[in-house]
């Protein structure tokens, strides 16, 4: 398989904007979750992040909060979710993430999640509270297992923190575009100088993530950015069965 | 690199989104230590405005009651606003101005920790929100009204469990949300560096003085420190300038609430289970999943699933003893101090109290045993009138 950071490089290269939904995993089910998974990569998805449901989200808003605690409720944990997601892999053609929080990984234990992560086809792993002076904890073994660590750099990281973020990225570059959690609304005027400071920095994709919820907020980030990831308003229209919904996130212009 | 580690715990485990402000605020820090106009200006106030230093009080009755070695009580509880917060949000809220920030956002258990940061926003005129989970709401009503007469807007937080942790989570959002302009004055020995060292540099105060006032009542160490720990932030303080002092031992008394083999309590260390919660690597009452579990106690400043990184560390290397009392305990702890010593203790350090009566007649008549005392009961008598079923004493 090509490396996952090779292989996203290639697609930015190519001018194809990435469209990545997030989705709490078994926020209806673990059967429901491997329909979302087909069905959003029908759609046109060029990535998936799969969130872990965790009791503690402190990165989260409302929406994904009130969802992933249901998961929980309903006995979703991450060997389950892995599992699933095994069961996919020849179905799947696009690269999977997680998103999880840290203490999850640590307590099932960093290599054996880095083992089992490759073994079942994840390609790479966001983890909103595992900030660069932490990444020593998961370095070897995602090395060891070609498991990308993807960064995240928010608003207030300042040029030469973003340097050494980038300078070790690996998979994309997960720009949050908003102080806050996640949910709260993007303003792309607040973002310009921050997007255009970080694609100096980086020959990585860029995906701009937090606070995108309309069509118009897809066309306005990927102005900015290589790509987005779109949680909240993927997870609520879930929730709700709105499908066209969705489908207008993906019919945004960027897109096409 | 990890910074702020304590052997492996410790750490900084928060969004991206924080670290440029913690950067910042441990910079601000460190050169507000070195600075002698903050150290006097801190030390002013603490005497004129919190009124220390606090008495070390030699207890004879209860001495005298339990047959044992000689206690005295680090009075705590006599500092305004009735409890050790208050020599923390002091120091933090000085240092909050320093760095130019106008508003605070903290979060509180048992209000006690609301109450003395909404104290020191209204000394300083500055804007104060605190989050408090709505079964403390409850539960400690007359401290959400004294936070709202100082001023500060007191959020309820629905999510969890309704307690301490789920506070906690609010206000780490809320922080990352306006970075910008607020500190966040966390109110225990817990969270991201550098806020376990700040806390416990600011409690110190209490274990600086109780050592002094020892040898000059005395003329020795102590044989024993006995404290409570929740987040640990009285007990990191009184042991503190004791931890090389070989000869001293060192009691930190956790909330069993119905008893540890119940799995109903607050007893963090009595698991030994390592993982990561709001920015540090502790010791966490946590599932096999890494999800934390619910926790109780009947004194809301204890109930909280993990102790401080520091307090971890101190356990794993051994220095420090720690040991678990049932709510039924603390409860018969708090009449006892009452009646024996016409002192009613905070809930939180009745804990302590409820130790010391297991301990004191364990030890020699010339040994002494200093006890945090770290708050009045003055905002428990309502609660514990009804853990006593309603009924006159």
């Amino acid at each position: 398989m090509m490396d996952i950071t090779q292989q996203l490089i290639a697609q930015k290269e190519s001018g194809q904007k990435a469209f990545v939904p997030y989705i709490v995993a078994g926020a209806h089910g673990l059967d429901a979750l491997e329909e979302t998974i087909l069905n959003l990569q029908s759609l046109g998805a060029t990535a998936l992040e799969i969130g872990i449901p965790y009791s503690d989200p402190v990165a989260d808003g409302p929406v994904i909060r009130t969802v992933g605690g249901r998961a929980l409720q309903n006995g979703v944990t991450l060997s389950s979710v892995l599992e699933t997601v095994a069961r996919l892999s020849d179905r799947v053609r696009i690269p999977l993430f997680f998103m999880t929080y840290v203490n999850t990984i640590f307590v099932y234990g960093i290599e054996r999640f880095a083992k089992r992560c490759s073994e079942v086809g994840i390609r790479g792993v966001i983890i909103p509270d595992l900030p660069f002076e932490e990444r020593g904890l998961v370095q070897e073994a995602f090395r060891t297992y070609e498991i990308a660590n993807v960064p995240l750099v928010a608003l207030t990281s300042d040029e030469e923190r973003m340097a050494a973020i980038v300078r070790e990225a690996e998979g994309f570059i997960y720009a949050v575009t908003i102080n806050g959690v996640t949910g709260r609304q993007v303003e792309a005027s607040a973002t310009a100088d921050h997007f255009a400071t970080l694609q100096r920095l980086t020959d990585l994709p860029i995906y701009a993530g937090f606070g995108i919820t309309t069509a118009e907020d897809v066309d306005a980030m990927n102005a900015q950015a290589d790509g987005v990831i779109v949680g909240t308003a993927i997870v609520r229209a879930l929730e709700e069965g709105q499908s066209e919904a969705i489908e207008a996130l993906f019919g945004a212009k960027s897109l096409k | 690199m990890s910074k702020g580690t304590f052997g492996t715990f410790g750490g900084q485990y928060v969004p991206e989104t924080l670290m440029t402000a913690l950067h910042e605020l441990e910079e601000a820090f460190d050169e507000a230590m070195e600075s002698e106009a903050f150290h006097e200006e801190l030390r002013a106030l603490s005497v004129d405005y919190v009124g220390r230093e606090t008495p070390l009080y030699e207890a004879e009755q209860l001495t005298k009651a339990l047959g044992g070695a000689r206690i005295f009580l680090k009075r705590e509880d006599l500092n305004h606003t009735g409890a050790h917060k208050i020599n923390n949000t002091l120091g933090q809220v000085l240092l909050a101005r320093r760095m130019g920030k106008k508003k605070i956002v903290a979060e509180t258990g048992a209000g006690q920790h609301g109450v003395a940061t909404a104290t020191m926003c209204a000394r300083f005129g500055m804007e104060c929100i605190v989050f408090m989970g709505a079964v403390d709401v409850e539960r400690q009503k007359l401290n959400v009204f004294r936070m709202e007469l100082l001023g500060a807007t007191v959020v309820p937080v629905e999510d969890g469990a309704g307690t301490l942790k789920d506070a906690v989570n609010e206000a780490l959002r809320y922080w990352v949300t306006h970075v910008d302009d607020t500190h966040y004055v966390l109110g225990s020995a817990l969270g991201p560096h550098p806020f376990p060292t700040m806390v416990k540099q600011f409690q110190r105060v209490i274990g600086d003085e109780a050592k002094a006032q020892h040898v000059e009542k005395t003329g020795k160490l102590p044989d024993a420190l006995v404290a409570c720990v929740g987040g640990g932030s009285n007990a990191i303080g009184l042991f503190a300038p004791f931890v090389d002092d070989a000869s001293v031992n060192m009691y930190g008394v956790e909330a069993g609430g119905e008893g540890v083999e119940t799995g109903r309590h607050s007893a963090a260390v009595a698991e030994r289970n390592e993982g990561m919660l709001h920015g540090a690597r502790m010791y966490l009452l946590q599932d096999d999943g890494g999800n934390i579990r619910p926790t109780y106690s009947i004194s809301a400043g204890l109930d909280y699933p993990a102790v401080g990184p520091e307090h971890s560390y101190l356990d794993s290397i051994g220095r420090v003893t720690y040991d678990t009392v049932t709510d039924e305990e603390a409860l018969a702890a708090f009449r006892y101090l009452s009646e024996v010593e016409g002192i009613i203790p905070a809930l939180e350090s009745a804990h302590a109290i409820a130790y010391v009566r297991k301990l004191a007649p364990t030890m020699a008549p010339d040994e002494t045993i200093v006890v945090s005392l770290s708050g009045r009961g003055d905002k428990d008598i309502h609660s514990v009138y009804e853990a006593l079923g309603g009924e006159r004493v």
